[in-house]
């Protein structure tokens, strides 16, 4: 699916990386709790988070996740917009909850992504 | 549909499972206790990765009909005896959040249909 | 997990420290996100890159929110990466509880911003090939977490980097 057809489908504002709204993403992850995110082992997916601070884009990043789509209409401040514009992470934000939002997409066909298993922590 | 028969088609782990007719009204995603308080809707389902006790008494509060708890550590003992105490269904799964909510919003969206 | 420190070899290319405030949060990710380019910019391998600024991640947010302030060196080697953590208290009470997962001394203000879900140590450890954590209670936690370059050295079960 490519990042213009998830903003269709969810009816998302793109605040940055119109530009980049070819990228494919095939794999989902939606999570407020970022160490959650920390867990994935792919890259390329697409991070759906409720939360608007600096850390979301920064995880984000760190990830190489291909673009961040925000929720409950949930708007991040110009600071975020701009440093996930200069780290090259598209921004989106649609109106719908994590909950349609996440189930519009799956049922569309994007998969979700595999995560390390918690087995594998046990100190 | 009752929280049983989701259940059953998520493959959900009971924790705690008090009222297994409770019907499942809709579904709910968030790790942010603050917005489950503010918007969950009595008889929605909570996706969450949290799992400490607020959990259950935020479920309790909102009248929810069941918590899923995603991927993650095994919730403390006190945790699963709280939810057992209060009357709240709390269920885990090895899925993460997104599959969760994926796979419960097409069960849902497909269910007075299919009955 | 072998506390061994890892045998002296190969030529330091670079090494920097970086300085965390505490309760600095609104910047938590600043450092594991000047880390990655740093790294990238280096033609350091990706797979090294990611499980470096994952480590590096989780010990700023560990430093921000729970500690008086700390730093964080990077060490980049030949043949591996190195971030040593290092803070002024007040240091972990019990070492074995810390690296359980899900386990959390985490304030509710810190989950509320996505923290806290007691998987900090737990990641980093999982993303180290070598992670020696030293506290003394009342004083401060140091960490030291490697990553080996060569893949022979490297955990095998690590966060895989799609080719």
């Amino acid at each position: 699916m490519r990042l213009c057809e998830v903003a269709e489908l969810t009816q998302a504002e793109v605040l940055t990386g119109k530009e980049l709204l070819d990228r494919e993403v095939d794999k989902g992850c939606g999570a407020d709790l970022l160490s959650d995110v920390l867990s994935v082992v792919e890259e390329n997916f697409l991070l759906i988070t409720g939360m608007v601070t600096p850390q979301a884009v920064r995880v984000a990043e760190v990830m190489n996740a291909a673009a961040v789509l925000i929720v409950r209409g949930k708007c991040p401040q110009d600071p975020v917009i701009a440093y996930a514009d200069e780290a090259g992470i598209p921004l989106l934000a649609t109106q719908k909850g994590m909950f349609e939002t996440c189930g519009l997409l799956y049922s569309r066909g994007l998969r979700p992504t595999r995560f390390r298993r918690v087995s594998e922590y046990a100190g | 549909m009752n929280a049983r028969e989701v259940a059953r088609a998520l493959g959900l782990e009971a924790v705690a499972f008090p009222h297994p007719e409770a019907e499942v009204e809709g579904g709910f995603c968030s790790d942010l206790l603050s917005r489950a308080m503010a918007e969950a809707s009595p008889g929605e389902a909570w996706i969450t990765y949290q799992r400490h006790l607020n959990v259950v008494a935020v479920a309790k509060l909102k009248e929810l009909s069941m918590v899923i708890l995603a991927r993650g550590p095994e919730p403390e003992p006190e945790v699963a005896a709280r939810a057992e105490e209060e009357g709240v269904n709390l269920l885990r799964s090895g899925a993460g959040m997104f599959e969760l909510a994926g796979r419960l919003y097409t069960l849902l969206s497909r269910g007075p249909r299919n009955r | 997990m072998s506390p061994s420190t890892p045998a002296k070899r190969g030529r330091l290319l670079y090494r920097r420290t970086f300085y965390v405030p505490a309760g600095a949060i609104a910047d938590v990710g600043a450092v594991s996100t000047q880390v990655r380019r740093i790294l990238r910019g280096l033609g350091v391998e990706p797979e090294v890159v990611r499980r470096v600024s994952i480590i590096c991640f989780e010990g700023e947010t560990n430093i921000a929110i729970f500690t008086k302030g700390g730093r964080i060196t990077l060490m980049v080697w030949e043949d591996r990466v190195e971030l040593f953590f290092s803070d002024s208290g007040p240091g972990i009470e019990d070492l074995e509880l810390v690296r359980r997962p899900g386990y959390s001394t985490a304030p509710d203000w810190a989950r509320e911003l996505g923290f806290g879900a007691g998987m900090g140590i737990p990641n980093m450890e999982k993303n180290a090939d070598v992670f020696v954590l030293r506290s003394r209670p009342g004083k401060g936690t140091a960490i030291r977490a490697t990553v080996w370059r060569s893949r022979d050295e490297r955990k095998g079960s690590g966060a895989g980097t799609r080719a």
